[in-house]
């Protein structure tokens, strides 16, 4: 019994975190959303440190084998968390110029993190959809935040509809499969789910399809992305930064652990599909970006893609794929903070501005946000030396170790085509003539967040060792877990 | 008798209709949400049909937990409904389209 409560300490600390926040907030006499705010990032950065110190672990579960912890979760959790709190410091100036300053907005986003750190440590389907729906649940809410807005509410409903039809979808899919395995638990699904002369029974295969139809729509991969770029642009500016970051983060995770651990032995009956959603993605995200004019919109397309290139790792299905996808989703969520960090920045006297026209001549108005926009955007691009290039490589790499050739020339070639949107935003930043829309300087927190994440982009290739062994090793305990779970199982009803 | 396979049958019609309920409804929001309802029940019939053949209760718990977070779904739905509907001044899915591209 304690071992359970040990291993969902990050959770349980982000619970109550989130319900003694929110007893602050409604009791508080004056305006709480400050004090909120900072009580809300330091729950997180303590639920982080509390996840990291799993990392070295071996691999343990708890209720039954419901919840997992492992070094891949403490890692993944670490991360959301921090692109949690990060999300949430980036919003306070722009809520509060925008008149959204409320301290539920903070409380919500800890419960999604709460909802985000029980999926990546799901290891039963019950506690999967738990998962995803506190996550959902928390998110449809926070798209919707700014009420008075047409725009904002409309992107919730959108989000609400199509996030419950994902669902729907992927409850059905575990409906079947829970009926032709006889459990939920992942590690009794692997033993059922056993292809016959190559071929998986056809029930098992519609279960599974539905499943992966479901989680897709939370990676938003083609063809389950339509909600995406409607999503991103109706809801606030922060909201969006954090719905690229951390979301992506959790979804990859457990999208990675129930294919490597549930259906291992049914690589042939998914590989397949992966590798089509990492390949109408890629060329998705690199083509309908190119004709917006509203850069929110653009980088909902950028986030499909960046998800394509993550599957082309994950299609490898191999340690060092699962290592490459680990890598590229740290790197993709830093450069997208980073990219929001101006994007935020980008306010006249009257309001915010988000069409990429305004950014015309920004090098000269505002040197440092240009440059650091300029970076990201280069990173985003996979332009060597930036820490998006690097992603890239070991992503490719992994897909051409598994002999995925066409897969590897297709996202080159997309990769190529994206390039080109990314570099337009470059060359309207500093070649064109100042349009000076953007005149409000950039935020103090902005400054400093983008300016790091700028550092980390441009030098990561100096010392890029620490993060790659993280990867590594979180990747070799996530494969090699479900070959050695069914011994961990009788641990855990040894340690009850 | 009445056998597994009558259980899932059904559920799959139901399924198919509350799928179908959201893509092919051109009048009104609250009917998607009745929709998205008659998905989870289809899951819900699944499930305990599959739980009563495999004698297994694990089935009836993932039922009940499904019920309870469709109503906490519906719910905030419902909510989100109830602001767009304040902005917008009508809830007719013709109407949910300010954003495009």
């Amino acid at each position: 019994m304690l071992q359970n409560l040990t291993l969902i300490l990050p959770e349980m600390i982000l619970f109550l975190g989130a319900m003694g926040l929110l007893m602050i907030g409604a009791f508080s006499k004056g305006d709480a959303t400050r004090t909120v705010n900072l009580g809300a990032v330091a729950i997180l950065a303590l639920a982080a440190v509390t996840a990291g110190s799993f990392a070295n672990n071996a691999q343990a579960t708890a209720f039954s084998g419901a919840f997992v912890m492992d070094s891949f979760a403490a890692l993944m959790k670490v991360l959301t968390f921090v692109a949690t709190a990060i999300a949430i410091i980036m919003s306070q100036g722009f809520m509060k110029l925008e008149k959204l300053a409320r301290f539920e907005y903070a409380v919500l986003l800890l419960l999604a993190a709460a909802g985000m750190g029980m999926m990546i440590s799901a290891n039963d389907l019950i506690a999967l959809y738990m998962g995803i729906e506190l996550q959902s649940l928390a998110l449809y809410v926070v798209a919707a935040i700014n009420r008075d807005s047409l725009r904002s509410t409309e992107a919730g409903l959108k989000y609400f509809v199509l996030g419950a039809l994902s669902s729907g979808m992927l409850l059905y899919g575990a409906s079947l499969i829970y009926g032709f395995s006889g459990s939920t638990n992942f590690v009794e699904i692997a033993a059922a789910f056993q292809p016959q002369d190559g071929v998986l029974p056809m029930a098992q295969v519609l279960g599974l399809v539905f499943l992966l139809a479901g989680l897709a729509f939370k990676i938003s991969a083609v063809p389950f992305h339509m909600w995406t770029p409607d999503v991103y642009e109706g809801a606030p500016t922060s909201v969006t930064a954090f719905f690229a970051s951390a979301p992506k983060l959790a979804g990859m995770a457990i999208f990675l652990r129930i294919m490597m651990t549930g259906f291992e032995n049914a690589l042939v009956a998914w590989q397949q599909i992966i590798i089509l959603l990492a390949i109408a993605s890629m060329v998705l995200g690199a083509f309908a970006a190119i004709g917006q004019q509203n850069i929110k919109r653009l980088m909902a397309y950028s986030s499909i893609g960046h998800m394509g290139f993550a599957l082309v790792g994950f299609a490898a299905a191999s340690e060092a794929g699962v290592a490459s996808v680990i890598l590229y989703m740290t790197l993709y969520v830093v450069m997208t903070l980073g990219t929001f960090a101006c994007i935020l920045s980008m306010r006249q006297d009257s309001g915010p501005v988000e069409r990429i026209s305004d950014l015309a001549g920004l090098s000269q108005t505002r040197p440092f946000m240009a440059f650091c926009l300029a970076v990201m955007m280069f990173s985003l691009a996979g332009i060597p030396p930036m820490a998006g290039f690097f992603g890239k490589l070991f992503v490719f790499r992994a897909a051409i170790d598994a002999g995925l050739y066409a897969l590897s020339i297709i996202g080159v070639l997309a990769s190529v085509v994206g390039a080109f949107y990314y570099l337009r935003i470059v060359k309207i930043m500093y070649l064109d003539a100042p349009a000076d829309e953007v005149n409000e300087p950039m935020p103090r927190e902005l400054s400093i967040l983008a300016g790091v994440m700028t550092a980390f982009t441009l030098f990561f290739f100096i010392y890029p060792a620490p993060l790659v062994e993280l990867a590594d090793m979180a990747g070799a305990v996530l494969m090699q877990g479900g070959l050695t779970a069914s011994g961990l199982l009788q641990d855990d009803v040894a340690g009850h | 008798m009445i056998g597994l396979t009558h259980y899932l049958t059904l559920a799959a019609i139901i399924f198919t209709i509350g799928v179908f309920g959201i893509f092919l409804n051109r009048k009104n929001v609250i009917i998607i949400l009745m929709s998205i309802e008659l998905m989870l029940l289809a899951v819900n019939i699944n499930l305990v049909a599959f739980s009563a053949y495999l004698g297994d209760l694990v089935g009836q718990v993932f039922a009940l937990l499904v019920l309870t977070v469709a109503a906490g779904e519906a719910a905030i739905g419902l909510a989100i409904l109830v602001v767009y509907f304040r902005n917008r001044g009508g809830i007719a899915v013709e109407d949910v389209s300010q954003m495009k591209g």
